[in-house]
This record gives C-alpha cells, sequence and structure tokens, in this order.
C-alpha cells in the first residue's frame, strides 16, 4: 500500500468517527450547559455546569426520571431473559434436531420481525385495558418478546450451527455421562453466542419507544424513552432541553459501555443473523 | 422407546413424521417441538393474535370514549381513511422518508464499510466501535441531538453553517414541511448507516479474494472490478440490507414523534395508527390504519422478494 493510499485511508477513519461521535458529543455538550448557557448556539458550554444531571438524579426531575430508569432496566432485563431462555431451546433444536417445521419456526421469526409494532399496539392497548396489564411491567414484557424473539431466534441458531456437536459424542467415548458431555462441552462453546444475543436483544428492547409510550401512562411502568419523549421540564417556564440532554447521556452510558467492551462480539452477533444465517 | 400411537410434536403444526420413521427420528420430531415449540408459539400469541384483533376491531365505529355504542360498520372506516387526504399525506411523507433515507444508506454505508475493510489493522477494532456507537444509541436520544441542533433557540446549525446561502440566525428548521423532513432524514441516516454498513461490510468479506487476484491479474481497474466482481458477489447481502431496511424505514415513528410530533405535515402512517387510537382512542378507525400500515409493509416484502429474487433463506446461508 502506497503512503498516499495509506494516508487517504486514515482520513477516511477518522471521518467515520467523527460521523459516529458527533451527534453524541452534542447532547453530552448540550446537557453540560446551564439554563443560562443553553441558547448560546454554539457547540461547546461556555462553562461546564453539572445542574441538568442533579436535577434529574435528585432535584425536581428525579422523580420523573429515577422510576422510568427503574422500569427500563428491570423490564428489559426481564425480556431479554425471556428472550434469551426461549430462543436458546430453540435454537438448540434448529441446529442439533432434524425435525419438520424447522423452516417454519425460521420464517415466523422473520415475519414478526418486519412486523410494524404500531399495528401490534392499537389491539394491544385495548386488551390490556380490558385485562388489566395497562400500564403494568408485564404489559411491557409481552410485546417486547416480539421485538427480542426473532432476532434472538436468528442469531443464537446461527452460533449454535457452527459448534462441533461431534464433540460431545467424543467425550461420552471418552467415558463422560452425557449430562457431563453436555455441560463440560457443549455449554463453553455455546456461551459466547447466547451471550452476544442477550446483548442485542437488551439493545433492542431499550431502544423501543413505541410499547412504552402507548401502553403505559405513569410512573409505575414507563420506560427512560418514553418518559423522555413526554418530558416537559420540572417547571413550565423553564426549557427542558437541558435536563432531557442529561438523561438521554445516563440511558446512553449502559448501551455504549456495552457496545465498548463487546464490539467484536456483536458484529459478529449482527452479520451472523442477518447475513450468515 | 416403545412405540407410540400418539401424534409426534405439540399439535403447534407439527406435522406427524412419516409412516415407517423410526423411533428415534420420531423421538427427535418430537423434542424438536417440545424445545422450539414455546418460542414459537409465543411469537404467534404477541403478533398474530393482536393482528386478528386489529382487523376484527376495524370493522366497528368504536370509540374508547363511548364504548357502549360499538356499532359494525363494515369496510367504512377503510373507506373514510382511503378517502381522507390525511391519510395520503402522511403515507407520501412514509414514502419519501423511506426512499431517501434508504438511498442515501446504502450508498453511505458501502463507503462506510469499504473504508473499514481497507482501514489499517491497527485501527480497525476503533472503527468498529465507532461505527456501533450510532446503532446502540436508542433512537429516542438520536431524535433530540438532532432536533436541538437544528432548533432555533439551543442549536448550533444556524451559527455554523451561517454562510450558506438560505441559512441565517432566524432559519426555523422545523417551520415547514420540506425543512422538518431534511432533518428527519438526517437523524434516520446516522442512526441506522451503520446496521446497513455491517451487513454490507459482512457481505464484503465473502467476496472470494481469489477472484479479486484473477480480475487483477487480467488488467482489470479498481471500477471495473468493483462492478464485475465485488458486487454481483455480493448481491444477496446487498438485498438483504436493502429489505431490512426498508421494511425499518416504513415503519419510522421515534424520530418523527421526537422531532415534530407530526407538525407541518410530516406525520408518517405509523404516526397516524399512534395518533388515532393511543391520543384520539378511535380504535375503530386507528385498527384500520395499523392493518393498512400492516399489509403495506407486507406489500414491500413481496415486492423485494418477487421483483429482486431475494431468496432469504439462501440470503442467509441456509443450505
Amino acid at each position: 500500500m502506497s503512503t498516499r493510499e495509506r494516508v487517504l485511508w486514515i482520513v477516511a477513519g477518522i471521518a467515520i468517527v467523527v460521523y459516529a461521535l458527533f451527534p453524541v458529543g452534542w447532547i453530552v455538550s448540550l446537557s453540560l450547559k446551564s439554563s443560562d448557557d443553553i441558547a448560546n448556539t454554539q457547540f461547546l458550554p461556555t462553562s461546564v455546569s453539572w445542574d441538568n444531571y442533579s436535577q434529574i438524579l435528585v432535584g425536581d426531575a428525579a422523580g420523573l426520571f429515577l422510576p422510568a430508569l427503574r422500569n427500563s432496566f428491570g423490564i428489559c432485563i426481564i425480556a431479554t431473559f425471556l428472550a434469551c431462555v426461549l430462543s436458546m431451546f430453540a435454537a438448540y433444536a434448529i441446529a442439533r434436531l432434524d425435525f419438520r417445521g424447522k423452516k417454519l419456526i425460521l420464517s415466523t421469526a422473520l415475519a414478526v420481525a418486519i412486523f410494524p409494532v404500531i399495528s401490534i399496539v392499537t389491539p394491544l392497548f385495548n386488551l390490556w385495558r380490558q385485562i388489566g396489564l395497562y400500564d403494568t411491567w408485564p404489559g411491557l414484557i409481552i410485546p417486547y418478546l416480539s421485538l427480542t424473539l426473532p432476532l434472538s431466534i436468528w442469531t443464537m441458531s446461527a452460533f449454535f450451527r457452527e459448534i462441533p456437536w461431534e464433540m460431545e459424542q467424543a467425550a461420552q467415548v471418552d467415558g463422560a455421562t452425557t449430562w457431563q458431555a453436555f455441560r463440560k462441552v457443549i455449554v463453553p462453546l455455546a456461551t459466547p453466542g447466547v451471550f452476544t444475543t442477550a446483548i442485542l436483544a437488551f439493545f433492542i428492547a431499550w431502544n423501543d419507544f413505541a410499547y412504552g409510550i402507548s401502553l403505559t401512562s405513569t410512573g409505575a411502568s414507563r420506560p427512560v424513552p418514553a418518559a423522555l419523549g413526554l418530558f416537559s421540564g420540572a417547571s413550565q417556564f423553564e426549557s427542558p432541553n437541558g435536563p432531557i440532554a442529561a438523561a438521554a447521556v445516563i440511558v446512553t452510558i449502559p448501551v455504549v459501555v456495552l457496545v465498548l467492551l463487546f464490539q467484536r462480539r456483536i458484529v459478529a452477533g449482527l452479520t451472523n443473523g442477518a447475513v450468515k444465517g | 422407546m416403545t412405540t407410540t400411537t400418539e401424534r409426534p410434536g405439540t399439535g403447534t403444526g407439527a406435522s406427524p413424521a412419516p409412516r415407517g420413521a423410526s423411533d428415534r427420528s420420531r423421538a427427535e420430531q418430537k423434542l424438536g417441538w417440545y424445545l422450539a415449540g414455546p418460542a414459537f408459539a409465543v411469537m404467534l400469541l404477541v403478533t398474530a393474535y393482536p393482528i386478528i384483533q386489529a382487523v376484527y376491531y376495524s370493522l366497528f365505529d368504536y370509540r374508547l370514549t363511548d364504548p357502549d355504542n360499538i356499532s359494525f360498520v363494515g369496510l367504512k372506516n377503510y373507506a373514510v381513511i382511503l378517502t381522507d387526504s390525511i391519510w395520503w399525506t402522511s403515507f407520501g411523507v412514509t414514502v419519501f422518508i423511506t426512499v431517501v433515507t434508504v438511498a442515501v444508506e446504502l450508498v453511505l454505508g458501502f463507503l462506510l464499510a469499504l473504508v473499514m475493510m481497507n482501514a489499517l489493522r491497527a485501527i480497525r477494532p476503533v472503527l468498529r466501535a465507532a461505527i456501533l456507537i450510532p446503532y446502540a444509541v436508542i433512537t429516542v436520544v438520536s431524535a433530540f441531538a438532532w432536533q436541538y441542533a437544528f432548533s432555533l433557540d439551543s442549536g448550533f446549525v444556524n451559527s455554523w453553517f451561517g454562510w450558506l446561502p438560505g441559512i441565517s440566525a432566524e432559519t426555523d428548521w422545523f417551520g415547514s414541511t420540506g425543512s422538518s423532513l431534511f432533518v428527519i432524514c438526517l437523524a434516520e441516516i446516522w442512526k441506522t448507516t451503520p446496521f446497513i454498513s455491517l451487513l454490507l461490510l459482512a457481505g464484503l468479506a465473502q467476496v472470494p479474494d481469489v477472484l479479486q487476484e484473477a480480475a487483477r491479474v487480467d488488467g482489470a481497474t479498481w471500477w471495473q472490478r468493483m462492478w464485475k466482481v465485488t458486487l454481483p458477489n455480493m448481491k444477496a447481502a446487498i438485498m438483504v440490507a436493502l429489505l431490512f431496511r426498508t421494511l425499518d424505514a416504513f415503519r419510522v415513528f421515534d424520530s418523527v414523534f421526537v422531532m415534530t410530533a407530526g407538525a407541518n405535515s410530516t406525520e408518517t402512517v405509523s404516526f397516524l395508527a399512534y395518533r388515532q387510537t393511543i391520543a384520539r382512542v378511535e380504535i375503530g378507525l386507528g385498527s384500520a390504519v395499523s392493518v393498512l400500515l400492516f399489509l403495506s409493509v407486507v406489500i414491500i416484502c413481496i415486492g423485494f422478494i418477487k421483483g429482486f429474487k431475494v431468496d432469504l433463506s439462501q440470503a442467509r446461508g441456509e443450505k
């Protein structure tokens, strides 16, 4: 590679990093502006202030934000866990067993994945009100499965297919019991796939807005994205931009940390499920 | 295992094993459905059941505020919607956003994928981590970031780009349909290009090096290799990326909700469905909009599969 080419690819690489981080940098900068600085129409704050953070964490807006944060964490973790358990069994069967209906399950997952969320929200809104699931945790966990299950089944079965299942038999030949062979050989090989799937499923649930905003009405179950969308400020005389930016930064931190820690696996999961199958 | 007279499977759509199948394969059949059945059943329950509900409700005049006056109206809701300019405006807006964002994302995503493919080994992890950030940032947050950047009272865009004709400190980006849609598209493009570009990167990686080498030896230029070797070989990946992004873009909701809440004729079909059902509690009309949205997505999907002859199972590497 010539020096000129090398420089060109480096410049292009820097452009990508700027492209990816610019809006994030802007929302962080906005969250650090004090309320009289917010209208300075500059990218950076004139002086760094933590007012917005204290307002949403301990101040007037904490009553709105903290319950939403708790709901988001609780609901997303339970939905991710359920999706992983269900799809783990399904993916095991798809990768390992020969049974009719494999294609049917995979295409159903695909069909569910392309479903417009709003089309499901409309009937659920009414149904949940009738059976008392409206504005409850299960009322969000169940529809979240429609977001997390299809992806989990596809990515996990892609991972599971790559496990050399014969190794289990080899272990049995060497004297291990079926259970031992499974636990000692298959489980360690399957764990990375399950783990990656869990991260991706968590992302998707954490990102949801349509269900969150339509199927909740109070702090009892409203997740952060929906709370942010409806947040109008602690006082009607103050622009809520600063506190919203601070809240936005806080909800972004967990996913960014996950991305930085597990980027290699996440890429593998995304592309395995979608392109390689 | 002894032979049983039971049908194998859990009954949720399992077909009986062929006659004369061995006990072993029958047991496998059964176990397969025991393991995969629950996930399958949950998926059906959380999607098929609600959509059937929606189809049913769409045939009624049903307002939540007036629950005693439910009356069957047949296809009247659909007639009302399809003759109303609001539906066609939101449909047009949705198609516009979909076409613009997917077209830009495909080109941009391909460029990003090329850079990541060719970047030096040392900076590859950095690029990969950076490109995943927009994917990880939730849509609502990204929508807020872009909205604030362009907003009159706090944004930096007007002061930064004041030198461009037509942009001044008073340019109100959310004051008209065109400029609002521009910002919405920007936000969508920023957020979802990484997805396309990762899929395309995987496609690029699957193009055999041998073919590239052979073309190079035969004296093909960079462009010729791109058009004759690289692109045809990653057709499947391109189609999958295109299909998934189109379906996704057509359901755009979060960005519109946050940035304009449908003001200035920027309402999308998803937003219209939301507004009818949740805000106006017009269950009948809202359900009809939902069903129409669902049908649009199905038609796009069929169009793609037929038009581009995408064999999804093949594109996904199934054998």
